[in-house]
This record gives C-alpha cells, structure tokens and sequence, in this order.
C-alpha cells in the first residue's frame, strides 16, 4: 500500500468522526427547537475578547494533553487505566500541601511539589497495578474504585487540614516566592500562560520518545498489539504492567499543577475536576499517538471555551458540546475500526492477487 | 439468592464457603448463614446500642439506596451474560434519569419508568452498535456513552424543562412518585416490635416493619425484574443461547445461533434495566431530576455484579452492601457507623476462621489482621470521619476482587471482539 493511500486512510477516521458530530449535534439542536445555526455561529465565530480566550483555550489544551498522554500511556497496551480522575486529584492535593507548607525555598520548592504529585500519582496508580499483576483484579474495576476512594480523600484531606473561611475550604496558599505566573502575551486582563504548561510539551516529546525510540516503547506496543507474541518475543508483561502503570499515575499526577502554580496557588473550589475523563476521551480520539492527542486536545479546549458563550447568545444549553465530543469519540472509534477492517481487506486482495499471479511462474523454475 | 439447586460450578464464593463449612443442601446453609448474620448485627447493636444500626428507618432507606445500583448490576448482568462489557451503565443510567423526569411529567411516573427504561435502552442500542456490528473495544465504547449519556441528559433538561413548572435549567422536581404501600395491620405491630428492642426479634422485626410500610411500588418492580432475569437467564432457551454466546460465540454460531441478535437483544436490555435504576433515582430515592444525580452509581452497579460473580443472588448482595452504608452516611447515624467498625471487625474475623478450616493460610491471615485493625479503630476512637463511611463500599468491593478474583469467573468470551464467522 502506498504512502498517499495510507495517509488519507489514516485521515478519513478523524474526518468521519467530525463529519457525524455536526449532524448529530445539528440534529439534537433542531429536534429539540433549537437553531443550529445560532450554535454553530457561535462555535465557529471569533469570540469578542480574543487574547483572553485564546489564553484560556492554550492553558486548557495543555492540562487536557497531560491527562491524555497519562490515559494514552496505558491504552497503548490495552491496559484501560480509567483511573486518572483519582489519581491527579491526590497528586494534586499532593502538590498544593507540600508547596503551601513551604518547607524549601522558592523553586526547590515547586520542584519537590512536582516530585511529589509524581510520587502520589504513580502510586495511586502503583495499587492498580500490584492487584492486576498479583491478583489479577481488572484495572477498570479496581481503577474505578480507586478514582471514588481519592476523591473521598481529598475531601477529607481538605477538610482536616485546609484553611476554612466561611463556608469554602482551601489548602494553604503557596509563598508568593515559589508562585509561577506564567508569559503574558497580550495586556494583563486577557491573563497569562502558565509556566509549567510547557510540562505538556516536554512530556509529549518525552511520550513521543520513549514510543519510537526505546526498547521498553517497543515492547509497550509490541504488548499492545499482541500480548502473547509479545509474551512470546520474551517480554515481561507483568513488568511491563506495573512500569506503564506507574508511568501513566506519575503523569497524571502533572495534570493539574500548571493551573496550581499558575493561578489558583492553592487548592480547592478552584479545583477543576473531570480533567481525567476528558483526557480518556481525547486520548482516544488521538489514537493514542502524541500528534493526535495534541489536536484533540486543542479541539476539546476550543470547543469548551467557545461554548461558554452559548448561554450569552443563544438560547442552546452549553451542554450540547458534550454531546458533540461524546459523539466524536464515538465515531472516530468506530471509523477508525471500519478503516481497519477495510484496510485488512485490501491487504489480502492485494496479497492474493500477488499470489495468483506469482504461482503459474513457481513449478516452471522447480521444473527448470 | 437465586437457583441454588443446581450443583454448578459457578456459584458466588460467599455461597460456595457456606456449602463447605457447613454441609448438606446450599439452602440450610444460606438459611443458616443469614441467622449468624442476623444474630451478629443483633448482639452488635446491643453492645454498642446503636440503635440505627437496623432501625426500620435505616432498612427502609438502604432499599431505596440499593434499587438504583442493583438496577445497574442487572443491566451489567445481562449484558456481559452475552459477552459485551457495559462500562457505558452510568451513561444509559443518567439517560433513565432525563426519561423518568420527562415522562413522568407529562404523562405519569409508570409512563415515567417505561420512559426510563426507552432513554436507557437507546444508551445500549448505541453500546450494540458499536460494539457488536462495529467491534470497537467494548471499555472505549462505554467511556464514549458515558460522555454522551452526561451530555444529553443535561443539554435535554436545559432545552425540555427550563421553563416547567418546578423545572431548571439543571433540574425538574415536585414530580409524581410510583405509589407506595403499606400493609396495615403487619406495619404497625412490627413496628411495635421493633420499638422493644429486643434481641434478634426487635431486629427481625424492623426489617418487617421496614418492608411493609411505606414501600414504593416501583421497589416491588424491581425485585420483580431481578427475579425476571434470573428465571429468564438461567431457566430458558433464550437464556441459555444468550449466555452462550457469552462463553463462547464461535461454538454458538455454529449450533446455529444468531450471536450478533442476541449481543443486541442482550445490551438494550442491559441498558433498559439501567435507565429503571435511573427512574429509580429520580422518582423513588429524590423527589425529581438533578443533573449529575446517578453520581457514579452505574459504576458501582458494574462493580457489585463483579463482587457477585456475575450472578444475580451475589449482585444483589454487593448492591445491598452499598446502599447499606450509603443510606447510613445519609442519615448521618453517626453511632451507626462507628458500630458498623465492630460489625466488620466481626465479619473479617469469622471469614478469617472459615478459611483457616479450609487450610488457606494467606487469606486466613490478612483477614485477621484487618480483623484486629477493624477492632483497634473501633475501640480507639469515638467517631469515623463522615467522609470514611463513604468510602467503605469502594473499600470493601477492592478487597473482595483482591482475596476473590481468583475465585470469580466471568463469562469466557466476556468483553472480546466477536465477529460473525470467526474461528475459535
């Protein structure tokens, strides 16, 4: 097969998958009463406060690249770690106490914090894994029960040792020495790119690296495509488990920190969750490659913030972006399987052919 | 618990520990292993006197808690009865919950619940789609239904019922509930009962009381359907082809069953019995539609199906076990919960007992350890942090996958591509 043939094959999915979305969500508006239009008017307008959205739509894209890369990490060997909500949320809480606490000076300071949200993060993710490999519990299953018992920590965490006021709690606030404000692009109302945004370009080269050029990416994928040739070629699967385990807990860890250290500078009602269910959708949506999940993320990050005008300016509940990425996902896994299927298909013709043609010339040089 | 008789391999481990310790028919043995549990909850609440420990009130809120998430395990039962894993419960569970709300609204709350049981089932029919015709991966499929499922639920309230009287952008209340009963005479002398505090027959009684008063219509539906499922999957030709195509599709095909018909029969109705568990939220257990309100439960539902080993009788005690301590941390019974420390405490024990008779020595001992922990916490401390109890079940579920999973068996062919044609 041809390089052309193979590349628009690789690019019809996305396209498919985009395609249906806007007549799913054109449909559901207009059942609904609603006018398409209007919706797709605004989606796909410039927004009255450029700089500012275009800021807000950079510093988003890099926590939901994070949290795609942590879910991707696993995928890439069938290993569903649905876990990431629970994990960034403790890794996170992680981060905010021990930088509010201030025990290291300065940058030392978000260092260790980083090092920490790491630490918790994998090993969150660690428990997952050591009840797969010892006692073959699903990681779905036990990751689901892990993401309900971390937010039920952080809750208790906060609770115990955040700083009430009122009726809101929050954990202690970082010293301003080891605060991260970030590049400011345009003027300072429109808000600045948080420094530690640049973690999801480092970590997506980081990703893109360790896929193609290591051993242990080989042998990730190898696990990925087939467990038992994998197992065959003398591949340790259970190792490879616990390792891609911990690696994707550590990332996910990450995921919220830039906005920590960027903005928030403490954690709390300025929390944001859901960041882990998104990343699995985005990663899928990415095939799990680091290119891809850079474009998903971006087109997540654009939808979420153009939505946000739709209340303004329309009478579309802001809701119907979730349908939209909802269905994007959906067909963009179903495309990619048809295109799989169909590319399957015209490997065989294209082998058969060559066989048929090939035979009648075989007995004649056994003959001469 | 449910078709006992049938001396098969694949009964729960809670079950097949009773046969083996104490003997003769399955049924005396549950028999007997229910009045231990009776008798230790009793004596518990004695010594402690917490008294909401099984107070008619808790029983009466623990049904309503379980409903919903056994409702789910169902679904999740019929589906990977047939070979497809539904991740996508919670998804087709909030769907139930928009439906219940709509149609309850403008026609009644029994339209209501076959309008929950449609939203789930367009929820399944989308998990079908995808799974069964297309082969995506099946944990893929349901993320994708989740977002959908969340998505349309809240984008269909913002659009239906923002200008209903009652009704919000994010919510729809003061909607009819299913009617409840009371049986008359019993309710009150049980309740009576109860009040004595006496031992196991106060108890005993409260549980009566708890199932005669007050009780939704809708509970009675359920129970209905759970037992509905268990004839019909284990007691029928459907049931045995559809779980067939569970264990294996290929030898299926080959006997001549339309596999991709019964995935499909098998995954709407999976999410139909999701979308009940939905209605059942918005009707039964709150009084209407709030965004968000499944909260996680068509997850636990797919858990308490993996904790009863993909059965009926064991999904409904894994369901029971969350709505338990899911309805004491609502009512805020705080001695309750500090009891219930004692209770595990005791449980862990006697399950650490059993398996040292069985010569399991591993299990054996982490059990008693955690026994001993269980203990020192209940007599070191005075409360357990509100937070705690809601961890308990998500608790309990990591430990009975972590001593059991070997001991569970899931359908072979479960959560595997299948496509029509395919050798074994």
């Amino acid at each position: 097969m041809n390089t052309l043939r193979r590349v628009g094959l690789a690019l019809i999915a996305p396209v498919i998958a985009i395609v249906a979305s806007v007549i799913v969500t054109s449909l559901v508006i207009s059942l609904s009463g609603g006018s398409p239009g209007d919706f797709w008017g605004v989606i796909f307008s410039k927004p009255p406060s450029g700089a500012r959205s275009f800021v807000n739509i950079v510093n988003q894209t890099s926590l939901i690249y994070m949290s795609a890369l942590a879910a991707a990490i696993g995928f890439r060997m069938n290993l569903f770690n649905i876990g990431v909500e629970g994990q960034y949320t403790i890794g996170s809480y992680a981060a905010a106490a021990i930088a509010g606490a201030a025990i290291f000076p300065g940058l030392l300071n978000v260092v260790v914090a980083l090092m920490a949200a790491v630490l918790v993060g994998a090993g969150w993710a660690g428990i997952a894994a050591v009840l797969k490999v010892t006692r073959g519990v699903s990681e779905v299953i036990s990751t689901i029960m892990l993401n309900a018992i971390a937010i039920t920590l952080y809750g208790y965490l906060l609770d115990r040792y955040g700083e009430h006021t009122g009726n809101s709690v929050r954990s202690t606030v970082i010293p301003t020495s080891s605060q991260l404000g970030g590049w400011t692009l345009f003027s300072k109302p429109d808000g600045a790119i948080w420094t530690l945004s640049v973690l999801a370009v480092v970590l997506g080269i980081g990703f893109w690296f360790m896929l193609n050029k290591t051993r242990f990416g080989f042998d990730l994928r190898a696990t990925g495509f087939s467990q038992s040739a994998a197992v065959a070629s003398g591949v340790n699967v259970n190792r490879m488990i616990v390792i891609s385990m911990l690696l994707s807990g550590g990332v996910a860890g990450l995921i919220w920190l830039p906005a920590l250290f960027g903005q928030a500078h403490s954690i709390g009602p300025t929390f944001q969750t859901g960041l882990g269910f998104t990343g699995i959708a985005v990663a899928l949506l990415g095939r799990n490659e680091p290119l891809g999940i850079a474009f998903g993320a971006v087109l997540f990050a654009f939808l979420n913030e153009q939505s946000n005008r739709l209340q303004l300016e329309t009478d579309v509940p802001i809701e119907v972006v979730q349908i939209t990425q909802g269905v994007i996902v959906l067909s963009v896994v179903i495309a990619y399987e048809v295109i799989r299927r169909s590319r399957a298909r015209i490997e065989q013709r294209s082998v058969a052919e060559r066989l048929e043609s090939e035979v009648p010339s075989g007995p004649k040089e056994v003959t001469a | 618990m449910s078709t006992g008789t049938k001396p098969d391999a694949s009964v729960g481990p809670a079950a097949r520990a009773t046969r083996l310790s104490f003997g003769g028919s399955p049924w005396r043995g549950r028999l007997f292993l229910w009045l231990g549990v009776v008798l230790v909850i009793s004596l518990v609440r004695i010594l402690t006197d917490a008294r909401g420990l099984d107070s008619a009130g808790t029983i009466h809120a623990a049904v309503i808690a379980t409903c919903p998430i056994l409702m789910a395990g169902i679904g999740g039962l019929w589906s990977e009865r047939a070979g497809v894993v539904n991740i996508g419960l919670e998804g087709q569970m909030i769907l139930g919950t928009w439906g219940a709300a709509y149609f309850t609204y403008f026609y009644n709350p029994w339209i209501g619940v076959l309008g929950a049981a449609l939203m789930g089932a367009i929820g399944g029919l989308l998990h079908a789609i995808a799974t069964v015709s297309f082969g995506v991966d099946h944990i893929v499929s349901g993320v994708a239904i989740n977002i959908i499922g969340a998505g349309a639920a809240q984008f269909l309230a913002g659009a239906y019922f923002t200008d209903l009287e009652g009704g919000g952008v994010k919510q729809l209340t003061g909607l009819d509930t299913p009617s409840n009963v009371t049986i008359p005479g019993l309710s009150d002398s049980a309740a009576n009962l109860a009040d004595h505090h006496w031992f196991v027959v106060s108890d005993l009684a409260s549980l009566v009381a708890a199932l005669t008063t007050d009780l939704s219509l809708l509970t009675l539906v359920v129970v209905a359907l759970v037992a509905a499922t268990t004839y019909i999957l284990w007691r029928t030709r459907f049931g045995l082809r559809l779980r067939s195509c569970g264990e294996s599709p290929a030898a299926a095909e080959s006997l001549g069953v339309d596999v991709y018909r019964y995935k499909y029969i098998a995954v709407i109705i999976s999410g139909a019995m999701a979308g009940i568990g939905g209605g059942f939220l918005a009707l039964v257990s709150s009084s209407g539609f709030t965004s968000g309100q499944t909260n996680g439960r068509g997850y636990i539902g797919l858990a308490a199906m993996i904790f009863g080993n993909w059965r009926p009788g064991g999904t409904a005690i894994g369901a029971l076990l969350f709505g338990y301590t899911d309805s004491l941390n609502l009512r805020g019974e705080a001695t309750a919960v500090h009891a219930l420390l004692l209770l595990i405490a005791i449980g862990l024990a006697a399950v650490a007992v059993l398996r040292l008779r069985q010569r399991r020595i591993v299990t054996s001992t982490v059990m008693g350890v955690l026994a001993v922990a269980f203990l020192a916490w209940f007599l070191l401390t005075d409360a357990v942090p509100e937070q705690f109890t809601g961890m308990t079940p998500y608790l309990a579920t990591l430990l009975v996958l972590a001593l059991a999973a070997q001991r569970l068996r899931m359908p072979a062919a479960d959560g595997l591509r299948y496509r029509r044609g395919q050798s074994i």
